[in-house]
């Protein structure tokens, strides 16, 4: 039992640097793409009057992956924002995926099992949460 | 006000917010939507959708430099995050029913408890407790790096307690944007008696997935938007690092009392404004 405890240790710790890797590439990218956008979208509208105050909702452009995608493309300063901060919210996805595949090199099903579930409710969250309204 | 000038103060206030978060170990994210509904008067959706975005930033950036520590177990945050992840979703929709005013008094409530928590001495911790048969079956008891040397041995109790707050607390913060990690450790550390080194760590790498789950709902929905959350993100992403870099010198127990003080008073604040109708 000793034995295993040791050899799992080894294992998690190797993974965890690869994930906390993992962790600040994705941090720092989506920082760097964010603060790009915000340069373009400060330049182009800074100078209009800012209203929060009233909720109106996000064009379906800047809602969903696809149209996130599109707007930034186009180079709108907006639409880059939203998919610096789509890759951030995707960095976290990504590191349980990996996860599924540590425990997989470790043969550990159970734990295979309990990450699959985090990240199936990940990507409905991400993916399949905008078609339930 | 125009836009940039908005993005600067915005910016300021987010950084602030990230430094005193980080400084004090109760996170910036609790005192960001009242700072943005109360002074910047922007509305509480596209607030609490700027901080989801700021905590999923700081978590992950903090939990970059804690997994390489060797404190975080890896194993009792996944188990615990399918908890927090569906808690998360659960409380995002409820979002979407519950009233502006209903939320900000929600969200006083949950910051006077807040405040109450980081004031309250924390119960000496109980060591060498037996194995668990659930914790065990789970492989959830390990070790880490203890301040005598040497590795510390634990083994995990309560789980199915520890799970039920976790639901709790990733409800809370999909509901509120914030990274409810006063609750995870609370879970972690009281009700599953382990380490509180182990459970704020662990907490950290939970937050950034289960703050994950709910933003892609709002996302989704049209709550997240990148003109507030650029400067928010940024804003609290610098000056949460910026306080992890300092934290080893500075003398935190007086800033940690004054930051409760107002915590405590933006909780009043937010109540206030939820009763009488001003959000």
């Amino acid at each position: 039992m000793a034995q295993t405890s040791e050899n799992r240790g080894w294992t998690d710790q190797k993974l965890e640097n690869v994930v906390g890797n993992l962790l600040r590439a994705g941090v720092s990218l989506s920082a760097l793409v964010v603060a790009i956008g915000g340069v373009v979208y400060l330049a182009r509208h800074g100078r209009e009057p800012a209203n929060y105050r009233v909720f109106r909702g996000e064009p379906s452009d800047f809602k969903s992956v696809s149209g996130i995608v599109r707007e930034a493309l186009e180079f709108h300063g907006r639409g880059i924002i939203q998919f610096g901060l789509l890759l951030l919210i995707a960095t976290p996805v990504f590191r349980v995926a990996l996860s599924i595949w540590g425990f997989a090199a470790e043969k550990d099903r159970m734990y295979m099992i309990f990450t699959g579930i985090v990240l199936i409710v990940l990507l409905y969250s991400l993916l399949g949460s905008g078609s339930a309204f | 006000m125009n836009i940039l000038e908005f993005t600067i103060l915005v910016a300021a206030g987010s950084f602030l917010a990230g430094l005193l978060g980080s400084l004090t170990g109760l996170g910036g994210g609790v005192v960001l939507v009242p700072l943005l509904t109360l002074f910047f008067k922007v509305d509480i959706r596209y607030a609490i959708g700027a901080s989801l975005v700021s905590v999923i930033a700081t978590s992950s950036g903090a939990a970059a430099a804690y997994v390489k520590e060797g404190f975080s177990n890896i194993r009792i945050g996944m188990f615990l995050e399918i908890a927090t992840t569906v808690g998360a979703l659960v409380g995002a929709f409820l979002a979407a029913f519950i009233s502006t005013k209903a939320l900000a008094m929600i969200f006083g409530v949950m910051l006077l408890y807040s405040a109450y928590l980081s004031r309250k001495p924390r119960p000496r911790a109980q060591r060498n407790l037996p194995p668990d048969p659930l914790g065990t079956r789970l492989r959830m008891n390990g070790s880490f790096p203890s301040e005598e040397g040497g590795m510390r041995q634990y083994n995990v109790q309560r789980v199915p307690l520890g799970f039920s707050l976790m639901f709790g607390a990733g409800a809370l913060s999909g509901l509120l944007g914030i990274g409810s990690g006063a609750v995870k450790v609370l879970a972690m550390d009281q009700a599953m008696k382990i380490p509180f080194k182990v459970s704020t760590t662990t907490s950290n790498f939970m937050i950034g997935v289960t703050a994950a789950a709910s933003a892609g709902v709002y996302l989704n929905r049209g709550y997240v938007d990148p003109g507030l959350a650029m400067p928010v993100m940024l804003g609290v992403l610098a000056g949460s690092l910026l306080g992890a870099r300092i934290l080893i010198k500075a003398e935190t127990k007086s800033l940690r009392i004054v930051f409760s003080v107002v915590i405590a008073v933006l909780g009043l604040q937010m109540l206030y404004k939820g009763l009488t109708g001003g959000i």
